[in-house]
């Protein structure tokens, strides 16, 4: 009884010549967990920067819900309820924590909920209440990190796409992250999980799929591609 | 580092002796004309203090239009070259509207004092407007193609083709603007004196009038508006998120085109403001107006830090004062000498302004 909530079928994108998804098909069923891996370069993040319209794809198709988004401006699919933290965090330097998160939840004007949900982004990131009135750009790495999903969480989104939420963080962190993604579902986020950590992204997720050069070249659920013996090889460093 | 490269150093210190020439030249060329200066002013501070009040005036009106130099570079990083046309063209639409409703120094304030705010607010809605939809035109389509360059000169393009309007402006007789733009198309127009002329100060040497304290009036509320603006509301700070990181910006939901309409919107009708004042505070207006207005305006948006708001505010201040002075203390003919090689000076010293921010040039 799984419905599909993210669809996306033989998705091609491009920069300019460059032709970077080769025809993606891919799904995400509601309360999943979904990891996207794959090395360097693999389009991983064009994916999601193609869900979330900021590439527009040349031709495929996009679906939310069964309703077609491929055609609509970023700022629209953030209405939907498809939130994006990107790849290197891009938290906005010169505001602060405070008005990070508030510029995460942009699109809803209702400072009821807003107060809610930041106590909930609190809760889970209890770092970012003490930084509260600091400029994003002061903030460490990790701080940044939490900053970034937090502010996405603001949206209350539908769907989270989460790019890289290890990079560049102490192990510990990531385990810590990583945790929090997993809470975060539970409390009924569906996730779309782009991560260079395979190990960790497979760990967490309910199903994956392997990038390679801009193809999908497996799918399985998490559990079968832990032990895939490619899978294991090329991304999982074991021999 | 162990394997630097050898120096010229070595025989003859060539860079110390360019050093001390350009100290000596400085000593010889500089100090005698600005212990002058200091003496000037000493001996005369009622002279002083008025060269200030004028300079405050002056920076007032060109801090309202270095503004839409800084929001505009801020988040689209494009130098507006049409920005000071847009002033010119502020101040010949407020004087047609002069005309339309008949003003003159007759009309009693009870009519004149609302009527002239209807004046600012329809100025600042069509510069606005205006220079919103020649961002639309003009500039969008450019965005994100090829170089910044195409945009830059598309803006140069503007900037000429508002000068011309600003002549075509010059020609039109309709029965309803009264005759207000004379007789001849292309000289200067005149305002009717609408501002009270009266002396603040009199009686202690030191003249700020009445229309002095209208220019700064009006554009300190503009300007601490627009700061409130843009640092405690929604679309304020959507603004400067925008101007931080557009990609990011579009992930929360911001659309970004209708936000980089919104600093045009902005920067517009803070120009027009400006054209109307100083319309009416010098008594004239010109289609070529904008130019020098334009190059200042802009100079003190770099000066302040370009992107930085506060910065804008403050280096038109000090453009405004350092024009003053020179005007009195050294030549009016030296007066763009002078405030370009302060701007030069400075931006040797510090590339981004005055306040403008280490890591990156923006908001």
């Amino acid at each position: 009884m799984t419905t599909a909530m993210l669809e996306l079928q033989d998705v091609h994108t491009y920069y300019g010549n460059i032709h970077a998804l080769k025809g993606i098909s891919l799904t995400v069923n509601q309360g999943e967990i979904v990891t996207l891996i794959g090395s360097n370069g693999a389009g991983k993040s064009t994916t999601l920067r193609t869900i979330s319209g900021l590439n527009s794809p040349r031709t495929g198709q996009i679906l939310f819900n069964g309703t077609r988004i491929d055609r609509l401006p970023a700022h629209e699919i953030v209405r939907l309820g498809i939130l994006q933290s990107p790849e290197g965090r891009r938290i906005f330097p010169r505001l602060t924590v405070l008005e990070n998160l508030e510029m995460g939840a942009f699109t809803r004007n209702d400072s009821v909920t807003m107060k809610e949900d930041l106590e909930r982004v609190y809760t889970l990131f209890p770092r970012l209440r003490e930084r509260i009135a600091q400029k994003g750009g002061t903030l460490s790495g990790g701080e940044q990190q939490m900053l970034a999903i937090g502010r996405a969480l603001m949206g209350r989104p539908t769907v989270l796409l989460l790019d890289e939420p290890s990079m560049g963080l102490a192990p510990v962190l990531v385990e810590q992250i990583f945790t929090i993604i997993q809470d975060i579902n539970k409390q009924g986020t569906t996730i779309l999980l782009v991560e260079q950590n395979a190990l960790m992204a497979l760990a967490v997720a309910h199903r994956g799929y392997v990038l390679q050069t801009g193809l999908i070249v497996l799918s399985d659920s998490a559990a079968a591609l832990q032990s895939n013996e490619t899978v294991q090889k090329a991304y999982l460093g074991m021999e | 580092m162990a394997t630097s490269h050898p120096r010229v150093a070595q025989g003859v210190p060539w860079r110390s002796i360019g050093k001390i020439l350009i100290v000596i030249f400085c000593v010889l060329f500089l100090t005698l004309p600005l212990i002058e200066m200091v003496k000037a002013m000493i001996a005369d501070p009622q002279l002083l203090v008025r060269q200030l009040l004028i300079g405050l005036t002056n920076g007032a009106y060109i801090a309202l239009i270095a503004l839409g130099y800084t929001l505009v570079y801020g988040i689209v990083e494009l130098i507006n070259f049409a920005h000071g046309d847009l002033y010119m063209l502020g101040a010949f639409f407020s004087l047609t509207l002069v005309g339309v409703f008949s003003l003159t120094p007759e009309t009693p304030w009870l009519i004149r004092g609302p009527l002239l705010v209807v004046v600012l607010l329809a100025t600042m809605a069509f510069t606005a407007t205006l220079n919103m939809l020649v961002d639309r035109w003009a500039y969008r389509r450019l965005r994100g193609i090829g170089s910044r360059m195409a945009a830059l000169i598309s803006a140069i393009g503007i900037s000429f083709v508002f000068q011309n309007l600003g002549l075509l402006w010059g020609y039109l007789r309709f029965p309803f603007m009264n005759g207000v733009m004379g007789s001849n198309a292309v000289a200067p127009k005149s305002f009717p004196a609408l501002f009270p002329n009266v002396n603040l100060l009199a009686g202690t040497g030191v003249r700020f009038g009445a229309k002095d304290l209208i220019v700064v009036g009006v554009s300190v509320v503009l300007l601490a508006a627009l700061y409130v603006f843009v640092t405690r509301t929604r679309l304020g700070k959507a603004m400067r998120a925008t101007a931080q990181d557009r990609d990011a910006a579009a992930l929360m939901g911001i659309d970004v085109n209708r936000t980089i309409s919104l600093a045009f919107i902005l920067g517009g009708a803070l120009a027009g403001a400006s054209g109307m004042l100083v319309g009416l505070y010098n008594g004239t207006a010109v289609f070529d107006m904008g130019f020098t207005a334009g190059l200042r305006s802009f100079t003190a948006a770099v000066l302040g830090g370009i992107g930085n708001i506060v910065g804008a505010m403050l280096g038109g201040l000090l453009i405004g004062i350092i024009s003053a002075l020179s005007d009195q203390y050294i030549s009016t003919k030296w007066t763009n000498a002078v405030v370009f090689g302060i701007l030069v000076i400075i931006l040797v010293y510090r590339p981004t302004g005055l306040l403008g921010d280490d890591t990156a040039q923006k908001a």
